[in-house]
């Protein structure tokens, strides 16, 4: 079973773990996710790899707290070993020489985008990464992202660090200052959404990773489908990846909505499990 | 066979037919007039030795009974409550010309039970002695033709590491067929056989993924591609999207798979409505409106363009939900669902059908009758018409061909365009059987056997 070989809380809630699952990280691709069953009554929930090293055979997950199985899973301290990884899943980004690439990451998206702006950069991109955060102290991967980016620019929702405001004010001034050739960004849906908009007038193709609902994250349930140019598509293996502009972003906040009340008792139900472990 | 009465059965997920006693499959056993050329063998895709297992049943050997179905049958307890046996063995046993066949199914269930239930079977097989022939072969997935063909390539003396991408073991049988009607501790200890035989079995693994069939190539002398139908297919009507609208594969995985009744026990949620709708007309069908029952639907409707006796689930499977109280509404076709203002199911509007000329199958067409349109009020839709092969592996293996609908084309004895790579079951076929994935699987281990020996 993968070990859990490192443990890092990088903001409130918010924590990576490094994970020894070298089947995984030989083949992961910017852009893929994992599905992980942190202990054995858990869900199957889908996280993004954060970073894969291919020689020491290890993958980065970052997860924030938000429910119980993320609950579980924040539980587990290093040696312990995870019951069930799966991965990699779904298309991987597609990476080429664009030219100039404006990357966003919203929330815990930032940590998202580090690998798709890594191989970006690598193929000689010139990358402009935004991220933002409702204030400093949720902005992780910071030092990271701006060693890879060309440039990197941030904004919080309170202006407790650079920029107040949204990635999308940003997203505004650098289209009106160059010829930008693509943009990505991932994050929330009314974060990816807005982008979507500020780009459209502008003709510039924008892909967003999509994060619904999935189960088997394999293909075969359908849970994860979304409207895209009027199409449905598995975003588990079709995705998560999609061009913005065609995606029905309303269909896809409706269907990340109908287990909102039970995930809520979820959560209370395993923080009193982790409490009664804890003694 | 005994069976639970609907009213009591319909409140949990226990077994619904209570299996033989003793005493009544003796009985059934010495009704086996022993044909010298047993038709029943040929109408058995795995061609159990029927009339040999029977004989001793009838002497009460029922050890020896066992014995005899897993020379050729790896799954009899399996095979014994899922195989449509009215279209196979029981279909061919010549005293159905003039009354009731011998219950074939029924005994074989019988002797797998007994086997199980007095004795330990992992303790009466021994791994096979590796030999200098024995090579090692990669299966890609753990339903009933991966199982088959490990198991049976494992008894042959090779080395077999089977991959399955979910978390659990045992494909459709786990995450499809739900308790009531094959309980899971039985197909638990069905795969603890296999791997007692020697099988390496390697889950969270996406042969496609993680491995392409060429790097698997690489390590393993032969491959069988056994990675089922699973991808499933919806109507393209409006409403599909909405939420209450479930595929039948996400209805029973939840449920099957994840346990999703025992949230928050279990974390997995499901929303099982009040009124809940199922469309479709095979055994997926049934086995979600009989889970909808159980899970607390007070309504449960089975919609299906024909009629009853058209439906291609099994006839025993039919009248099980029937008599526990679904509803089926025959002859009519959803054309859209709509939303109750929040984005939730609230009706399904369908067309009424009538039955028209027979089309390529031979089953009569079902034709709309113009302007008969009538809705019903729903909560909860499980789309159960059906599944297409996964199309996974076959797009990550580039030389790899299939037929334009998704299946993978393999010759007679289970070669594909690759090769040393052979296929079975419903990446083949498309959704089949149970037992038709075991005989391909069967046949596919017989076949590599041949090629490397």
């Amino acid at each position: 079973m993968p070990k859990i070989l490192k443990k890092e809380k990088l903001a409130e809630n918010i924590s990576r773990i490094i994970v020894d699952a070298p089947h995984i990280a030989r083949v992961a691709k910017p852009g893929n996710f994992i599905v992980i069953i942190p202990t054995a009554n858990a869900e199957r929930i889908p996280l993004t790899i954060a970073d894969a090293d291919v020689e020491k055979g290890t993958i980065s997950i970052i997860f924030q707290v938000v429910g119980g199985t993320t609950r579980l899973l924040d539980s587990l301290k290093v040696g312990d070993e995870i019951p069930h990884l799966l991965g990699p899943l779904g298309t991987p980004s597609h990476i080429e020489k664009f030219g100039t690439v404006v990357v966003i990451g919203g929330g815990v998206g930032i940590a998202e985008i580090y690998p798709v702006v890594k191989a970006l950069k690598a193929v000689g991109n010139k990358v402009i990464t935004i991220i933002g955060a409702r204030c400093e102290n949720l902005l992780i991967y910071k030092k990271e992202l701006g060693e890879q980016s060309t440039k990197l620019r941030v904004t919080t929702d309170d202006g407790s660090c650079g920029r107040q405001g949204f990635v999308s004010d940003e997203l505004k001034d650098i289209i009106a200052a160059e010829k930008v050739d693509l943009v990505i960004a991932v994050g929330p849906v009314p974060m990816m959404r807005v982008c979507c908009e500020v780009t459209r007038p502008h003709k510039i193709k924008t892909v967003v990773s999509l994060n619904p609902i999935m189960l088997d994250a394999t293909g075969m349930c359908g849970v994860c489908r979304v409207t895209v140019g009027g199409q449905t598509k598995f975003a588990c293996v079709e995705g998560p990846e999609f061009d913005g502009h065609e995606v029905d972003f309303a269909d896809l906040v409706a269907r990340l909505k109908p287990y909102k009340d039970m995930e809520k008792k979820a959560l209370d139900h395993v923080c009193k499990l982790v409490e009664k472990l804890r003694g | 066979m005994n069976e639970r009465a609907a009213s009591e059965r319909k409140k949990d997920f226990k077994e619904v037919p209570l299996g033989y006693t003793p005493e009544q499959a003796i009985a059934e056993a010495k009704r086996c007039i022993q044909c010298k050329k047993p038709l029943c063998v040929k109408g058995c895709p795995v061609e159990i030795n029927i009339p040999a297992f029977i004989k001793v049943i009838a002497e009460g050997s029922f050890d020896k009974a066992a014995k005899k179905i897993k020379e050729t049958n790896a799954l009899p307890a399996i095979c014994g409550r899922v195989c449509p046996q009215e279209e196979q063995c029981e279909r061919e046993c010549i005293l159905a010309v003039k009354g009731e066949p011998i219950a074939i199914g029924n005994l074989e269930r019988f002797v797998a039970d007994y086997e199980r239930e007095t004795s330990n079977p992992k303790l009466q097989t021994s791994k096979q002695p590796k030999t200098s022939k024995s090579k090692k072969i990669a299966v890609i997935g753990s339903g009933p033709a991966g199982l088959t063909c490990a198991g049976n390539l494992a008894r042959l003396g090779h080395q077999v590491t089977i991959f399955e991408s979910l978390h659990v073991t045992g494909g459709v049988l786990t995450y499809g067929i739900p308790e009531f009607r094959l309980p899971k501790a039985i197909v638990n200890l069905e795969v603890e056989y296999i791997k007692s035989l020697g099988v390496e079995v390697k889950t969270d693994m996406l042969i496609g993924n993680v491995f392409t069939i060429e790097e698997l190539l690489k390590d393993y002398q032969g491959v069988f591609i056994g990675s089922g139908a699973g991808l499933p297919k919806f109507m393209k009507i409006p409403g599909e999207n909405l939420d209450g609208v479930y595929s039948a594969n996400e209805y029973l995985f939840r449920i099957n798979m994840m346990k999703a009744w025992q949230f928050p026990e279990s974390l997995t949620p499901i929303k099982i409505g009040k009124r809940v709708a199922v469309v479709g007309g095979g055994n997926v069908a049934m086995d979600a409106a009989r889970v909808s029952l159980r899970l607390g639907a007070e309504e449960v409707f089975l919609i299906y363009r024909r009629t009853k006796d058209e439906m291609p689930a099994r006839k025993e499977e039919v009248h099980h939900a029937e008599d526990e109280g679904v509803v089926f509404k025959s002859l009519a076709l959803p054309l859209e669902y709509q939303e109750d203002g929040n984005g939730w199911v609230k009706l399904a509007r369908c067309q009424q059908m009538k039955l028209g000329e027979p089309d390529a199958s031979g089953r009569q067409r079902p034709v709309p009758i113009e302007r008969e349109i009538f809705d019903i009020p729903v909560d909860t839709v499980v789309c159960a018409i059906g599944n297409s092969p996964n199309p996974l592996v076959p797009q990550r293996t580039p030389n790899l061909k299939t037929e334009k609908w998704g299946g993978v084309i393999i010759t007679e004895d289970g070669a594909t365009s690759i090769a040393g790579v052979y296929a079975g079951g419903d990446i083949v076929r498309g959704a089949a059987t149970v037992i038709s994935a075991m005989g391909d699987g069967k046949r596919a281990a017989k076949a590599i056997h041949k090629l490397l020996a």
